[in-house]
């Protein structure tokens, strides 16, 4: 029950952008540090990120009649 | 075994939903209850889902699992994010599910529940699921493109041009039609107006908290955004019962108008974290919540439906707006049906999201499925008031008198009988003071929500339930006109750019006030002429809306025959090629009889020589006369767009013609612009779960 719960909350939480900043991390880390051993930038900050996440969602048209 | 209890499901299902139908089309003269809509409705969508749509996707798309979608080609973690099929579901509906399909079932009720039920359902299984779905696989086939570029890529210059002054041109007469339902919704209602009003600075507090006091908490900020607009709601009788405070917000239709219009300009300038993104996220909740919370109260409470199958007013002289059943029967229900605006969603912003092709016949088909039944819903809450009652808040004072008195007569008179007394309890029990040509529909869909929401929960909140429905249908209006002024300027700076490159620059201010000011000024002027209009405006601007509206669908589904004809696929192509031609058909039989007819309630150019007429002869009154001149002016404008709407239409399905003749004739073509193949590595990660 707890789990399906949980399971129902992310379901929630990604529906509504509210994890949208962890899936953000999750791919930065997949994706910038993949071929460099070295070095790896640094992510935006939440505040950063949730700025420019949502400017761009807002740059097409999303909503209709 | 197992095959032979599929099949007599499948079968018992069928004669369900043709029963449901057949008791819904040969009830004449009795009342018929709701649920054999909600009945009819889910057999033949699950027909139609299980059947037509699954023959699609698996024969004429031929969708593909194991090819990589561009959400895990390209991406991002941003706009490009493989997303659970749910998830992408979710944000697809909530993004083509607005004002539409409530408003133009209310509308179009005029001719009774039967007409209109029936487009809905077949429009949408035949026509509005299969233009999503295969926009949806085109854009996903193409990097997630948009209508337009594939338009431009696939049928060429003029195709890929068309689509961009029509995207443009139905962002005008959108925001001005659904700025006109909103005015109407909250002339004279200081209850209504405060309550409206007070979802901006909601939306804005909500704003500041996501953006400064707790980044990125949706969720939170979202709840207390919805606490707070119910609040507002309740807080509204307050104001209306307050001598003084009530009078700050009653108003003209006129001025309400010119409020909007600056709201607008003002969201279309202000960053978007501030106004536009938290009132869509207070927007959604609102919809999906409320949109549920009526499902609910139907199937529970049941209703029985008041309205006739079929009303006098087929034969075009319906009191909401002039026109024959048909075409205008389908021109009225757009969104609920087959919307255009929804292939604009559908290519470009879902295909970001979907992690599998298979998932394409779900979220294309089964979203518009659901948005269909939401039409359904529209028309049960609209059809279970008395008819007299209806009409009482539908007709214009131009149509049926400004008097009280006159007008019950004569909706009386046309048999359905209704009193003066009857309204002004009704009125009474909603907060209002009159419910007397409440134009627009949204009001009469918040008195039948009500009447449903309070007989299922409660008769002694009446007041709240209209107010609370007035609330939901202007906050996710208010949401598509911010959302499409905004789009509107960045698709004016974009063509501007092109002759001076700096006036492309989205961020440069003085380009943003001047194309903001242009695109508020294009929808500012039509909703100025819609409230200026004797008749309610209603009857001038929707049926704008709907041409426009299906003009956009058939350029979508002329790109979509384009591709199949060109991908081989001649056979199959009858799938988008028979709904564009009745589309073509019921398009361009409005358009001819909105220019051509006499008669004075549909023809644009009969109207304003009658009107002409009048004035040269003094048969007008002092007030009219006065503002004759601009009446006039407004009707040749509106036959003009008309003309240009259909010319539009028109070319494009004939360049859609040439291409697939050239292509069957062995003649040279546009490549088709599908990406290649790449396998996706997804199959077994979470997205699939």
């Amino acid at each position: 029950m707890l789990t399906k719960l949980k399971y129902l909350w992310q379901i929630i939480r990604r529906l509504s952008g509210d994890d949208a900043y962890e899936v953000y991390l999750k791919n930065f880390h997949k994706q910038q540090c993949k071929h460099d051993n070295t070095e790896c930038p640094k992510p935006l900050s939440k505040a950063d990120f949730f700025k420019q996440w949502q400017d761009d969602k807002w740059q097409g048209i999303k909503r209709c009649c | 075994m197992n095959k032979i209890l599929k099949s007599t499901l499948w079968i018992l299902v069928a004669i369900l939903g043709a029963s449901a139908v057949g008791c819904i089309a040969v009830n004449r003269g009795e009342n018929i209850n709701a649920l054999w809509f909600i009945t009819a409705a889910l057999c033949i969508y699950t027909i139609a889902y299980r059947f037509y749509a699954a023959w699609i996707a698996a024969t004429v798309l031929a969708i593909d699992s194991t090819r990589a979608t561009p959400a895990e080609r390209l991406e991002n973690g941003r706009d490009f994010v493989p997303t659970h099929k749910w998830i992408v579901f979710g944000h697809h509906f909530a993004a083509i599910a607005g004002p539409g399909p409530l408003v133009g079932p209310t509308l179009a009720a005029q001719f009774g529940y039967l007409p209109g039920t029936l487009w809905i359902l077949f429009g949408a299984v035949l026509g509005g699921c299969v233009q999503d779905m295969v926009t949806l696989f085109l854009s996903t086939r193409r990097d997630a493109k948009s209508l337009g570029q594939m338009a431009r890529d696939e049928l060429g210059a003029i195709g890929g041009t068309a689509a961009l002054i029509a995207t443009f041109s139905i962002m005008i007469i959108l925001i001005a039609v659904l700025g006109l339902v909103v005015v109407n919704a909250m002339k004279h209602s200081p209850w209504a107006t405060f309550t409206v009003s007070a979802t901006i600075p909601i939306a804005m507090l909500v704003g500041i908290y996501m953006r400064y006091l707790r980044p990125g908490q949706v969720i939170e900020a979202s709840a207390l955004g919805v606490i707070l607009l119910l609040i507002s709601v309740v807080g509204g009788r307050f104001i209306d019962e307050h001598n003084t405070l009530r009078l700050l917000f009653d108003h003209e239709g006129l001025s309400l108008a010119w409020f909007i219009m600056a709201y607008g300009f003002a969201a279309a300038i202000l960053p978007v974290w501030l106004l536009l993104a938290p009132r869509d996220y207070l927007s959604t909740y609102m919809k999906i919540g409320t949109i549920t919370l009526l499902a609910v109260a139907i199937i529970f409470l049941q209703p029985n439906i008041k309205m006739p199958a079929i009303t006098q007013f087929i034969d075009g002289s319906g009191p909401i707006f002039g026109g024959k059943l048909f075409p205008f029967v389908f021109i009225t229900i757009a969104c609920g049906a087959i919307s255009g605006f929804h292939s604009l969603i559908a290519s470009g912003t879902t295909p970001k999201l979907l992690s599998n092709e298979r998932d394409i016949c779900m979220i294309g088909y089964g979203g518009m499925l659901l948005e269909s039944f939401v039409a359904i819903m529209a028309m049960i809450a609209a059809t279970v008031l008395e008819p007299g009652v209806f009409f009482a808040i539908n007709s214009s004072a131009g149509v049926v008198g400004s008097n009280a008195l006159d007008a019950v007569n004569k909706i009386s008179a046309w048999g359905y009988p209704v009193t003066v007394e009857q309204m002004q309890i009704l009125a009474q029990q909603m907060g209002e003071r009159t419910l007397f040509a409440r134009t627009g529909g949204a009001p009469s869909l918040a008195v039948g929500m009500a009447s449903i929401f309070g007989k299922a929960f409660g008769d002694g909140l009446l007041a709240i339930w209209y107010h609370f429905a007035i609330m939901f249908e202007a906050i996710f209006i208010l949401t598509t006109l911010d959302a499409g002024t905004r789009v509107g300027r960045f698709m004016l700076q974009d063509m501007l750019g092109n002759i001076w490159p700096k006036m492309g620059q989205t961020s440069w201010l003085p380009s943003v006030i001047l194309t903001s000011g242009i695109v508020v000024g294009g929808w500012g002027y039509f909703l100025y002429i819609g409230v200026i209009d004797p008749n309610g405006g209603v009857n001038i601007l929707w049926p704008l809306f709907g041409i426009a509206n299906q003009m956009l669908a058939a350029i979508a589904l002329c790109v979509g025959t384009g591709i199949l004809v060109k991908s081989n696929k001649l056979k199959y192509a009858g799938i988008t090629a028979a709904p564009l031609a009745w589309l073509v058909i019921i398009t361009s039989t409005a358009a001819w009889q909105k220019i051509t007819s006499p008669d004075l309630r549909i023809g644009f150019f009969s109207a304003a020589n009658d009107l002409a007429d009048k004035l040269a002869s003094g048969e007008l009154p002092t007030e009219k006369t006065a503002i004759a001149p601009q009446l006039i002016f407004n009707l040749h404008l509106d036959a003009w767009l008309t003309l240009f709407f259909v010319s539009l239409l028109w070319l494009i399905f004939i360049d859609m013609l040439r291409v697939c003749w050239r292509y069957i004739s062995g003649r040279s073509v546009l490549p088709l612009s599908e990406s290649p193949h790449i396998n996706s590595c997804l199959l077994d990660d979470w997205v699939r779960d």
